[in-house]
């Protein structure tokens, strides 16, 4: 099951550059949340701040605090800990190369220790065929890599690769911004499905997605969070300028 | 202009630009593959008539007796590669690991890679007696222990800069996806950023042991060679190229004939060794795997 995520005066930094300012919310369980906002607005910083990614850059910095469910993440908990129950699907598709899909998928229990062949075996497929992948591949689960499948496939892949660790929450960084249409809408199939067992975070560039999708969206404009209120209030009557500015294509 | 563009004189120089360029290519190939076949060759021919069943099941026979072999050498060779791989292999690549994932732009890193390219151009020569007196002289002896040292220490800076770079070529995407799964720093980058690295890793230790197979100079003072059957690390034992170096030095046309012959052996057990190293660790890699 999904948990909900509190954001507390959460600010970031890269070097000197400051890229998150105080932002403030209140992220809910089983939903998906999108973030929406130009290009450098700090969507993708706040993503990884939910799952202590940010600070895998060594000029990277973090103050606030991000609570998943009972657990403070920058107090309570490893970000190893933190990012085994908080999964993340990137912007473009990156499984491992030199992977089988199988070893792929397996990989996140695999890498922890895991070593149960049979619950692998089971863990796999559901996985795939969670992320909607499992008719496509289930033939050549372990002869062909990762890498020969179609855009679409790999991200798609990924997901089930996320999903395999059994994640509360899962963050989605413009998971569809590197796809055909076709794929982008496997991917929002994908992401309906998914909210009733997941708490889905994405962020996307295109706004029509984050109507289709989401439940809530946040709108963030240079490193604040402008207006954060259900979709529906957000797309049809805004209460911030700027936010009506935007969905309306005046700038952005 | 767009007329001349696309005019008939134009096409034309493209077309000569084209051929000429290629036509570099393939003699620059052909510069660089003769002088290895044109050697191969005359070490057929010099070589190939000597050996027989004894070259490679006796050891030397004594000035004057006719007959004996290399076998010796060919083991000590072996011995001396085993303890130089078993040094070398890993020290290069856990220093290359550092360099590429740890120690990136500090100034540690920047010591070590310095160190590492100095290392790489110091003469051979000098690594023997830097060994000899390291080693041998306070051992008061010569050893094969001594003589694989110094030949695994020869690997180290070829295998750790080439693991930099093939570690550094590795998409940042790749790395982000291992930690992104909570998988810890150190198992990210040996089960998923070594690993996808690992064709060009392995390349670069082939290249460091295929250099080392043949040199002579960093044994003249600490395997010193042996005439005799020896497996022990701490006596002096025989080596291809230093058996090689003896004969060739000698004055008997039978000593001759067998450094030809050796030359060919050593030749041959180093494309063997790379290419069944190659054919191992290429046989698992799956369909579109880049």
């Amino acid at each position: 099951m999904g948990v909900g995520i509190q954001v507390t005066n959460l600010n970031a930094w890269y070097g000197t550059n400051h890229t998150l300012l105080d932002i403030n919310l209140h992220i809910p369980a089983n939903q998906a949340t999108a973030l929406i906002g130009p290009s450098g607005c700090g969507k993708s910083t706040f993503v990884r701040c939910l799952n202590r990614m940010h600070e895998t850059n060594p000029i990277a910095k973090v103050s606030g605090s991000v609570q998943i469910g009972e657990v403070d993440i920058y107090a309570d908990a490893s970000p190893v800990e933190i990012r085994r129950r908080i999964g993340m699907v990137f912007q473009r598709p990156n499984p491992f190369p030199t992977m089988s899909i199988y070893d792929n998928v397996a990989s996140g229990l695999r890498l922890n220790g895991f070593r149960n062949r049979r619950v692998l075996d089971e863990t796999v497929e559901r996985s795939l065929k969670h992320a909607a992948l499992w008719d496509e591949v289930k033939n050549d689960l372990k002869k062909k890599s990762g890498a020969s499948l179609s855009g679409g496939q790999q991200q798609r892949l990924c997901i089930a690769r996320a999903l395999a660790v059994d994640p509360e929450v899962l963050l989605m960084d413009e998971p569809a911004s590197a796809l055909d249409p076709v794929s982008t809408a496997k991917i929002e199939d994908l992401i309906f499905q998914l909210k009733s067992q997941y708490t889905i975070v994405i962020v996307t560039h295109n706004m029509q997605q984050a109507a289709r999708v989401a439940e809530r969206t946040g709108f963030f404009l240079n490193g604040k969070l402008v207006e954060f209120d259900s979709t529906h209030k957000i797309f049809t009557n805004p209460g911030d300028k700027r936010t009506e500015d935007y969905i309306t294509g005046r700038f952005g | 202009m767009t007329q001349t563009k696309f005019s008939a004189a134009n096409r034309f120089r493209r077309t000569v630009v084209n051929h000429l360029a290629s036509g570099l290519a393939v003699l620059s190939t052909i510069l660089v593959v003769a002088p290895l076949i044109a050697i191969f060759i005359y070490l057929l021919y010099k070589g190939a008539s000597s050996l027989n069943l004894a070259f490679f099941t006796q050891a030397p026979k004594p000035v004057g007796e006719s007959g004996g072999g290399m076998a010796n050498a060919i083991l000590g060779s072996g011995i001396l590669l085993i303890i130089g791989s078993l040094l070398g292999v890993p020290i290069g690549i856990a220093a290359g690991i550092f360099l590429a994932e740890y120690g990136r732009g500090s100034k540690l890193a920047n010591i070590v890679r310095f160190t590492a390219d100095v290392l790489n151009g110091v003469p051979s020569i000098v690594m023997g007696i830097a060994i000899y007196s390291l080693i041998v002289l306070p051992q008061k002896h010569f050893s094969a222990l001594s003589g694989g040292i110094a030949l695994g220490i020869m690997m180290i800076p070829t295998i750790t800069r080439t693991t930099e770079e093939m570690l550094l070529m590795v998409p940042h995407a790749v790395r982000e996806a291992a930690l992104g799964l909570g998988v810890p720093t150190w198992r990210a980058v040996l089960s998923i950023t070594l690993r996808t690295a690992s064709p060009g890793v392995i390349t670069g230790c082939m290249l460091a042991f295929a250099r080392v197979a043949g040199e002579t100079a960093p044994l003249l003072f600490t395997a010193f060679g042996n005439n005799f059957w020896s497996a022990n690390l701490n006596e002096p034992i025989a080596a291809l190229p230093l058996q090689i170096y003896v004969y060739a030095l000698s004055p008997y046309d039978e000593w001759h004939r067998l450094a030809w012959a050796g030359s060919l052996v050593l030749i041959v057990l180093i494309v063997v060794s790379v290419s069944l190293v190659r054919y191992v660790t290429t046989r698992g890699v799956l369909k579109g795997a880049s």
